[in-house]
């Protein structure tokens, strides 16, 4: 015998189910009067710095068929790379920028719309510089564990190509896995949960 | 949206505990149908934090109304109130270390004492109660501590083998300090046979975990006359020390 650690174990995840919105996003299924808005619904205004994107995200299973009951949460870097979090010790992030926005799929067309900016770059543990990045998050039935990943941007070719992150990908041709597709001002991304496109998610 | 912390506390800026995948369930659980053609097959891809999992977003007391924690009146016409077993659920959000994490918010849903969700994907036969909409939150205080007021859910069947009952449950969504301790649970309450049945649940392997879910009834913290109470702690992933960090990986 030797002395315990004496830590506690995380609790447990179990699914959002399908009733996510109820808690999440209550307007968005006809609960309202509770809430005002739908926390994490809008994350630009017209104060806020950088490039207006938008984001197109949809979640695919592994017949192809895009969720219709899922939720996606993001999280980001504002405009100068920083983090509006307690945690970010390099200086003061975008006060018009929260960074973080939740969105339900479309229960018709299960696509998520987030409106946004791109991020800059955020330093690795190293210093080197990663890609610009947004951190996605995915719930819904059927999901035991929220999903981790990241969505990384086509047109930014040399910083994904330095990115200490997308260079731990061994098998290369998941690479652009992680990459959405930019079509004018959106950034189009299908994650895959299974299949030959299967998107690479994280253990972090 | 202000983005006080909740704590006169000096941030933690270091990595968390790697994620003890074995104690939660796989992504696969073929007992559990939805999550056949919805689990990721190939491995995970693993690595230290960086800061975009070690930051995370932080919310204020000032979003929170008055009866966000209230899920007895927060839907219900003025002087009526949600039908049910009325209850108080309180209880600490800690980390791995034991230490309770202020400032976090927890938001929490739930079916009504009926077993009936208010969704319209929702079709099972109990009605709805026009006075419970089924949706709360609050934010942990100083020591962690958070509480909600709601009624006892029912349980309900479900779509999955052809005579499945969840068992009560209240479903929980909690952030930490960093966005890589995002978590959604379920709460259950002692002594309910149907937990030990339910293909969600037995989706975790180890029986201390859960245990680890299930509310415990507190007499100590019930409200005479109105309420009966449960505690349901819940642990985050533990932060690491940042004693012998801020050095380039080498030196
Ligand atoms: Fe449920």
């Amino acid at each position: 015998m030797a002395q315990s650690l004496d830590r506690l174990r995380e609790s447990a995840s179990q699914t959002a189910g399908p009733y996510v919105h109820i808690g999440l996003t209550p307007n968005f299924c006809g609960i309202s009067g509770v809430y005002a808005t739908d926390l994490g619904s809008t994350m630009v205004s017209d104060k806020t710095k950088g490039e207006r994107i938008g984001l197109k995200i949809r979640v695919l299973d592994g017949t192809g068929t895009p969720l219709k009951d899922a939720l996606i949460e993001i999280w980001q870097a504002d405009a100068d790379g920083l983090y509006n979090s307690p945690t970010e010790m390099r200086g003061a992030a975008d006060p018009n920028f929260f960074g973080w926005g939740r969105c339900p799929t479309d229960m018709e067309t299960g696509v998520c719309a987030f409106e946004t900016i791109k991020p800059g770059r955020v330093p690795f543990r190293d210093g080197r510089l990663m890609a610009p990045h947004v951190t996605l998050w995915i719930v819904a039935r059927g999901i035991n564990v929220g999903l981790h990943t990241r969505l990384y941007f086509s047109d930014e070719q040399k910083a994904n190509g330095e990115d200490p992150i997308l260079a731990r990908i061994e098998h290369r041709v998941r690479v652009p896995t992680l990459i959405a597709e930019r079509q004018g001002d959106i950034y189009v991304f299908d994650v895959h949960l299974q299949g030959e496109k299967e998107t690479v998610f994280f253990d972090s | 949206m202000p983005s006080e912390s909740g704590s006169n506390r000096k941030p933690e800026t270091g990595t968390f505990f790697q994620r003890e995948r074995t104690w939660h369930p796989p992504a696969l659980t073929p007992g559990y149908k939805s999550s056949v053609l919805r689990s990721p097959q190939k491995a995970l891809l693993s690595f230290d934090n960086t800061l975009s999992e070690i930051a995370g977003p932080a919310f204020g007391h000032a979003m929170l109304g008055e009866l966000d924690n209230d899920l007895i009146h927060n839907f219900a016409r003025p002087g009526e109130s949600a039908i049910g077993e009325r209850i108080i659920v309180h209880g600490r959000v800690l980390d791995e270390r034991g230490i309770g994490v202020p400032g976090v918010l927890i938001e929490f849903w739930q079916a009504n004492a009926g077993g009936r969700y208010r969704h319209k994907k929702d079709g099972y036969l109990a009605p709805l109660d026009p006075n419970f909409g089924g949706c709360g939150r609050t934010i942990t205080g100083e020591d962690g501590g958070y509480a909600f007021r709601t009624v006892k859910p029912g349980p309900y069947p479900w779509p999955n083998g052809p005579n499945d009952w969840r068992p009560a449950h209240i479903h929980f969504s909690v952030f930490g300090h960093g966005f890589a301790q995002r978590l959604i649970t379920q709460m259950y309450f002692q002594g309910d046979p149907l937990i030990w049945k339910c293909p969600i649940v037995r989706g975790i392997a180890d029986k201390a975990a859960i245990e680890a879910l299930t509310a415990i009834l507190d007499t100590q913290a019930t409200i005479p006359m109105d309420a009966l109470a449960y505690k349901f702690d819940i642990v985050l992933r533990g932060r690491r020390s940042s004693l012998f960090e801020n050095r380039p990986e080498g030196n």
